[in-house]
């Protein structure tokens, strides 16, 4: 390709780089082809069917190294029949023996798996999408353990990724890999699991306050803390694997969110390294305690790109005796808000959970999983709604219940309903809005959106969608709407292009002009790192940048990869991937800029980038 | 023709059971109470007899504490049309045995003259499994204990309960009025839904009390102690048939 033709290209693909979170313009209105969009969006593949072999996935470019004197930098790979030679990247190494050996030499050889199949099993996600080419799963048993491996792949730039149950929904806990090329190749990221730290170091059973280590399961810690009369703050269907670890670093909420609040809130303290292996004890079981900043709060929920938890004192609410569960059906959305808002001024303090659902989901749930049963059978509802109380006393919770749900049966907000009689049916009804998730993954592929929207318009978006893609996919709308949190699934038989064509940008767009959020509770991940924008103004953005990068302290010095490198690459512009054929050789490069608005005029990132520079590198390597 | 239910309000079937610390009993304080899942299937078998035209009117009954009349709401809002409420305070020291309870019930029958009596096969905290037989004989009638179906033929007044037996399936032919004890394969019980709890509400609960019916319920039993099962020791590992042999013989001394 002649420079000129390159420098025209460049020219092209400049408006691609920049992020549009203005309302309404789609990609497309570039008059690109969804192939290019969806690559930025998948980060990583733009389709090259004609070259088969592949150079290695591009975590190098969004790498956190700050680009200190140099405008941008470049990855180049090489593609094509005679690249035989994988050039490295160069701010991450690449694992060899010699890593192996010294990490078997603090873990011992049971910390250190390289067993294809345990490390298989690492690299995809709970629902399959994300699959990481990562070959060492390091397990290990202490917070030193953890601390001199992050010192170790700090001084050694080896990029790592924290993982505790793996469940979760937008990527965030598995390498991130580049689905178009599979060829085996040196691993760039290594996976540390915390399975092997799930001690309960202590209990105050006085005040209820929980101390324990990261890799605890949320259900063992659960049945633990129930048999001393408490229970947890948090709850969510994913409790039999997910770590409690991962769910402070995700700031899960859950479905007792409306109860107890959120994680920022119950955690008192937590122990953290940093990815330079320092060591943050900030391990505290007071409830107050204003000296200095809370540091902890940057952590809990920041998905492992700040520090990897070790540590958690969690407070942990009393248990009550009392519970009470209510399944309803409603006519329309409407009756599910009013419901919510008599609700909350009828049953007050006992309400402990509402959750709707409608009646896609509940078809699909009869469908799909097993002994369960529809509480209400026959009816032509559209809408679901669960109801949780707890409270001290059973006969009075249970008759204000009653009377509550009598009362607005008579006023027409409630068409059917059932209470449970005993503990066995109240979880039926549980089971049912649980394994709605479960469910959805059996039809085969589920694209899942979670969406804070104000609660008048919650249900729109549904319809909407529903709409937009047809026949070609079911669309569910269920979620805590006492919260105001959507999730929305697009189920359909497989992964589809066009279908997602349909679905992203709109969702997100749609979103972010009711200014929601559009990740609720599930987080960035890799799924929506670059989403970021639509909820988040960019100055809010650079701070975050700012953070992350070496002059935010030396606390903070994430020169190893911390977290799915997705999280970090929310904070760097997107990078440009161009496609050039120089000197016979099809190359791919991949360009991160870290000044954008010099290049592409009225963008919306005020950072310069010397477009020139950018220009002469290119050519200069034509 | 009418039926008779009998219900128990026991501890709840998903709560794990403890033993109070003074060992008097099993800890029911703050404990979540519920209709004994075997009678709740017996309330569902007659409500589907009621429905396919069988009977005319199911009457719930319970023995117990004030308490009790949750369980019979209970009943009532799966669509029982009324209830018996013979109450009782329990004594942990002299609980109220099987036998009692059916000289109860048989006094309840005699009154109200059901066709059919029906029962759960056991409770979930005595697992007696002897009241439905004790009724059965105490008022004469025939008896088709662990049904896992009943036929109801009303003009000729027979039941046909096919049983589960330890050899299988049994089915037998009784003469009406009846005492048929419920299995868990018979049905899957309905949930009570707002507009028959609404209607539940205005539903009769007649209370009464063992004087009135005439029973001495006197027991002859005392508890004097209730603890825990020892716990389960791991089993030891062995690595030969020698050793084996040797632990047989030494050990355990059944060689």
């Amino acid at each position: 390709m002649s420079r000129r033709a390159a420098e025209r290209l460049l020219r092209r693909l400049g408006p691609l780089a920049v992020e549009q979170p203005a309302r309404g313009i789609t990609h497309t209105q570039n008059g690109y082809s969804n192939n290019i969009v969806n690559s930025r969006r998948r980060f990583h593949c733009v389709p090259s069917s004609q070259y088969p072999q592949h150079g290695p996935r591009t975590t190098g470019a969004y790498d956190v190294q700050k680009s200190a004197g140099k405008a941008s930098e470049v990855q180049k790979r090489a593609f094509g029949t005679a690249a035989t030679h994988v050039p490295r990247n160069p701010a991450y190494a690449v694992l060899n023996s010699d890593d192996v050996s010294y990490f078997k030499s603090i873990l011992g050889d049971s910390g250190v798996v390289q067993d294809e199949d345990r490390v298989a099993v690492a690299n995809v996600d709970w629902m399959g999408k994300y699959r990481g080419a990562s070959q060492l799963l390091l397990l290990p048993k202490s917070t030193t353990g953890v601390s001199k491996i992050l010192s170790y792949c700090n001084s050694r730039r080896l990029a790592v990724v924290p993982q505790g149950g793996n469940t979760g929904l937008v990527g965030g806990s598995v390498p991130v890999y580049d689905e178009i090329r599979s060829v085996s190749i040196p691993c760039l990221q290594v996976i540390v699991s915390l399975a092997g730290m799930d001690k309960i170091i202590s209990f105050d059973n006085v005040n209820g306050i929980l101390t324990c280590e990261a890799g605890c399961v949320l259900e063992n810690l659960s049945t633990f803390v129930e048999n001393e009369g408490f229970i947890m703050p948090l709850d969510l269907g994913a409790k039999g694997s997910c770590h409690i670890g991962g769910n402070v670093s995700t700031n899960a909420g859950g479905l007792r969110f409306i109860r107890y609040g959120s994680l920022h809130g119950n955690v008192l303290g937590l122990e953290v390294v940093l990815a330079n292996g320092t060591v943050l004890d900030m391990l505290t079981t007071l409830r107050k305690d204003n000296t200095g900043y809370d540091l902890k709060h940057l952590f809990i929920g920041s998905e492992g790109s700040l520090g990897v938890v070790t540590k958690i004192s969690i407070l942990t609410p009393a248990k009550l005796p009392s519970t009470n569960v209510a399944f309803l059906s409603c006519n329309d959305y409407i009756s599910c808000q009013k419901l919510l808002l008599a609700a909350r001024r009828n049953l007050g303090e006992i309400l402990s959970a509402f959750e709707f659902m409608d009646h896609h989901c509940i078809d699909l749930a009869m469908r799909h999983l097993e002994g369960v049963q529809n509480p209400l059978p026959a009816s032509p509802y559209k809408f679901y709604v669960l109801i949780e109380t707890t409270g001290s006393d059973e006969s009075y919770d249970k008759s204000k219940l009653e009377a509550f749900l009598l009362r607005s049966m008579e006023d027409g907000l409630v068409a059917d309903g059932v209470i449970a009689q005993d503990i066995s049916q109240a979880s039926n009804f549980w089971r049912i809005r649980e394994g709605i998730s479960e469910a959805s993954v059996k039809v085969g592929a589920v694209y899942k959106y979670d969406l804070s929207i104000p609660v008048e318009k919650l249900y729109d978006i549904v319809e909407e969608m529903r709409s937009r893609v047809g026949d070609n996919a079911d669309v569910l709308g269920y979620g805590h709407l006492g919260d105001g949190n959507l999730h929305l699934n697009i189920v359909s038989s497989k992964y589809d292009d066009n279908l997602l064509a349909q679905i992203e940008p709109f969702v997100y767009e749609w979103t972010s002009a009711q200014r929601g959020s559009v990740s609720a509770e599930h987080g960035l991940g890799l799924m929506k790192a670059e989403k970021i924008h639509y909820s988040k103004s960019s100055e809010a953005v650079s701070a975050i940048d700012g953070l992350h990068q070496e002059t935010a302290g030396p606390q903070f010095n994430p020169k190893s990869l911390q977290g799915s490198t997705s999280v970090c690459t929310v904070l760097k512009v997107p990078p440009i991937i161009l496609q050039l054929n120089v000197k016979g050789m099809d190359l791919l490069y991949q360009v991160q800029i870290s000044d954008v608005s010099k290049a592409f005029p009225g963008s919306v990132r005020k950072d310069g980038t010397d477009r020139r520079e950018l220009e002469e590198i290119v050519r200069s390597r034509s | 023709m009418k039926i008779l239910v009998a219900v128990k309000r026991v501890v709840d079937y998903a709560v794990k059971v403890r033993v109070k610390p003074d060992r008097t009993g099993v800890e029911t304080t703050n404990v979540k109470m519920s209709m004994n899942p075997f009678c709740e299937i017996a309330v569902e078998e007659a409500l589907r007899l009621r429905e396919a035209g069988a009977a005319a009117e199911v009457i719930a009954a319970t023995i117990g504490p004030a308490q009790s009349a949750d369980t019979l709401r209970t009943a009532l809002a799966m669509g029982a049309d009324r209830a018996v409420h013979v109450l009782h305070e329990p004594d942990p020291v002299r609980p109220l045995l099987p036998l009692a309870v059916a000289k109860i019930l048989r006094a309840v029958a005699l009154q109200e003259k059901p066709g059919l009596v029906i029962l759960g096969k056991q409770a979930i905290d005595d697992d007696c499994n002897q009241t439905g037989q004790m009724l059965a004989g105490l008022l004469q009638w025939p008896q088709g204990t662990f049904a896992s179906k009943v036929l109801l033929d009303k003009e000729k007044q027979k039941a046909t309960v096919e049983r589960e037996v330890d050899g299988g399936l049994e089915t037998i032919c009784l003469d009406l009025p009846a005492v048929i004890t419920t299995d868990l394969r018979l049905n899957q019980p309905r949930y009570a839904t707002l507009p028959n709890i609404m209607k539940a509400k205005s539903k009769v609960i007649k209370k009464v009390t063992p004087e009135d019916l005439n029973v001495d319920i006197r027991s002859d039993m005392e508890v004097i102690e209730v603890t825990e099962p020892p716990k389960r020791k791991a089993g030891v590992i062995l690595s030969s048939v020698d050793e084996l042999l040797d632990k047989l013989k030494n050990e355990a001394r059944v060689l």
